[in-house]
């Protein structure tokens, strides 16, 4: 029943094979066996999630069902739950029970989902490894010894080893993507402004954006139908139409323009991992769609960009941690100065504390100029990029990041060679697409993901290129074998 | 660009986060490598590109100067570190 999708589960439910009641329970079973060895959830309530899934029951014993009813799920916990711990993966929100739900989490809610827990994660969302999180480091289900990729590294490793079917997951500069490559699942990053970021604690604010992550195409694709739309509530929430996701799955790819960057292929890219890609590329390509030299020139300069303006707008957005409003508080301040800088410094980590002063330095006077505007200068170049290869081809496809899962401790105590690990994913935060990273074979047993793409509002078409994929190819169905053991 | 010690205590001040004495080696080697790496910047030649804010060129909305909020005030002191009579406690800062 745990290697069920999504789509197989609605199924289930509605042909009354199973209830929501045995699969949550089976779920909640085999977090409680199996995830000492990945840490990938923060919270989980098991209680919360067995009342949701009995109502579910009885809705659909009454035939009144909303498009996920009984259907688990998992969120990261930057996800804002009424009541129920919301971390951040932080020590500083340790003890912090939002008293409003996100959107999101209304979204799911209304759709009739019942939420297993709440998946660990980068503190703040800042990392690409989740080892920066207050609640340790979460490990790969495909090795344990290495990491899940970040900062939706929980999400991605309960999916991937069958604890949850699918997850939520932010992704602002690769953190939907990269976990979702470096678990062997499927995760889509949607256009800017097309999921609610009301009640997401903010990490920058321009980039962050929330998503689905799961084991196909098609789930992802139902997710989305209960997560995309427009929120009064978030100013820079779309106002753009919202299509049924899963009505063009279906669509041939004859006469797909598919660009390859070739910069996301030269020096830097794993051998092994550009043969994953070059072999899925040659998929599409048999399945009608063209292949196009394109270029995005300004690649190398997405790292420096994002590294500026990331942190300048979570230096901002994290100043409202002030140990007054709610949150953690150091024991005995002298005075104000005091409570605000304890509190601070034994709230926030390593990570944080580096992009905050970062970001604090780069909008102070004198240096706003030389980093925050030229940084907004050259995203500007940086998105031109993309508008003109969209003018020749309708997706890009390419790597989504330079190699397999890298081992825990490796990169972490240098911040620069973890940057540079989401070279291939910044630049769609930066110009606000849509993208995707779908699985796409194997080196070394650890999981390559291959990344599509799109025009902005686009991810109807991302949707149908990885799903008319995962028709032909069976690379989302491997499961790692520390998940084999345990309840089904 | 490099930057010492002095500077790294200034910002460390403004974004009010205090940096014990044997870390602020540690933390100005690391703040260096990350600022020498986004000087790559300075390099382009951005003259007269109009700096982009956000992704889809898109401005705030407005809505009505109407109140829509309700008064959620004991809901969110109740998670408050430190309350009394409404108010939030803070140490005395005038005295």
């Amino acid at each position: 029943m745990h290697t069920l999708t999504v789509a197989q589960l609605m199924q289930g439910l509605r042909d009354k094979q199973f209830s929501s009641t045995e699969v949550t329970q089976c779920l909640l079973q085999r977090i409680g066996e199996l995830d000492a060895q990945y840490n990938s959830f923060i919270t989980v309530d098991a209680d919360r999630a067995l009342a949701q899934a009995r109502a579910a029951d009885q809705r659909l014993e009454q035939g009144q069902t909303t498009p996920l009813t009984g259907i688990p799920v998992a969120h990261k916990d930057i996800f804002c739950t009424e009541g129920v711990r919301t971390s951040c993966g932080s020590r500083m929100l340790d003890n912090f029970a939002p008293p409003y739900d996100a959107t999101v989490i209304k979204q799911f809610h209304d759709a009739g989902a019942v939420v297993l827990g709440k998946t660990n994660m980068d503190e703040f969302a800042m990392g690409s490894s989740n080892e920066s999180s207050f609640y340790g480091a979460v490990r790969n289900p495909w090795d344990t010894g290495r990491v899940p990729g970040g900062s939706s590294g929980g999400s991605a490793a309960a999916v991937a080893a069958c604890l949850a079917p699918a997850a939520t997951g932010t992704d602002t500069g690769g953190s939907i993507r990269q976990p979702a490559a470096l678990c062997g699942i499927t995760g889509l990053k949607p256009t800017y402004g097309r999921v609610s970021r009301l009640g997401m604690i903010a990490f920058a604010s321009s980039l962050d954006q929330g998503g689905p992550m799961a084991r196909s195409a098609e789930d992802c694709a139902l997710l989305l139908n209960a997560m995309a739309g427009h929120d009064p509530l978030d100013s820079t929430s779309a106002e753009a139409p919202v299509p049924n996701y899963t009505e063009h799955l279906g669509d041939s790819l004859e006469g797909l323009r598919v660009g390859l960057p070739r910069e996301y292929f030269s020096e830097g890219l794993d051998a092994a991992t550009g043969e994953c890609i070059q072999t899925a590329l040659k998929e599409l390509e048999a399945r009608g769609a063209t292949l196009v030299d394109v270029s995005l020139p300004h690649t190398q300069l997405t790292v420096p960009t994002y590294y500026i303006i990331a942190p300048a707008e979570a230096s901002t957005n994290l100043s409202r941690f002030d140990g007054v409003r709610y949150g953690h508080r150091c024991d005995d301040p002298k005075d104000l100065h005091d409570l605000y800088t304890r509190t601070r410094e034994e709230g926030f980590g390593d990570e944080v504390k580096r992009r905050i002063l970062v970001g604090t330095y780069a909008l102070s006077a004198g240096y706003y100029d030389a980093y925050y505007k030229k940084a907004q200068q050259v995203r500007r170049l940086i998105k031109q990029d993309f508008t003109q290869c969209f003018d020749e081809v309708d997706i890009l496809a390419g790597p989504t990041t330079p190699g397999p899962a890298f081992g825990l401790g490796e990169k972490s105590d240098d911040p620069v060679s973890m940057y540079l690990e989401d070279i291939y994913t910044l630049a769609v935060n930066l110009a606000g697409l849509p993208a995707m990273s779908v699985p796409a074979g194997f080196v070394g047993g650890l999981p390559v993901g291959l990344q599509l793409i799109g025009r902005h509002f686009d991810e109807s078409r991302l949707l149908n290129v990885a799903h008319q994929y995962q028709q032909h190819t069976d690379w989302h169905l491997q499961r790692p074998d520390s998940a084999a053991g345990g309840s089904n | 660009m490099a930057i010492d010690r002095n500077e790294i205590e200034k910002i460390a001040e403004l974004a009010r986060i205090r940096i014990a004495d044997g870390q602020m080696d540690d933390v100005t080697e690391r703040i260096t490598e990350i600022l020498q790496m986004v000087d790559q910047l300075q390099a382009v030649d951005t003259g007269s590109i109009e700096p982009m804010a956000n992704p889809l060129d898109a401005v705030q909305r407005l809505r009505p100067d109407v109140v829509t909020e309700v008064d959620r005030r004991e809901a969110f002191q109740a998670i408050a570190p430190a309350v009394e009579d409404g108010l939030y406690l803070v140490p005395k800062v005038i005295d």
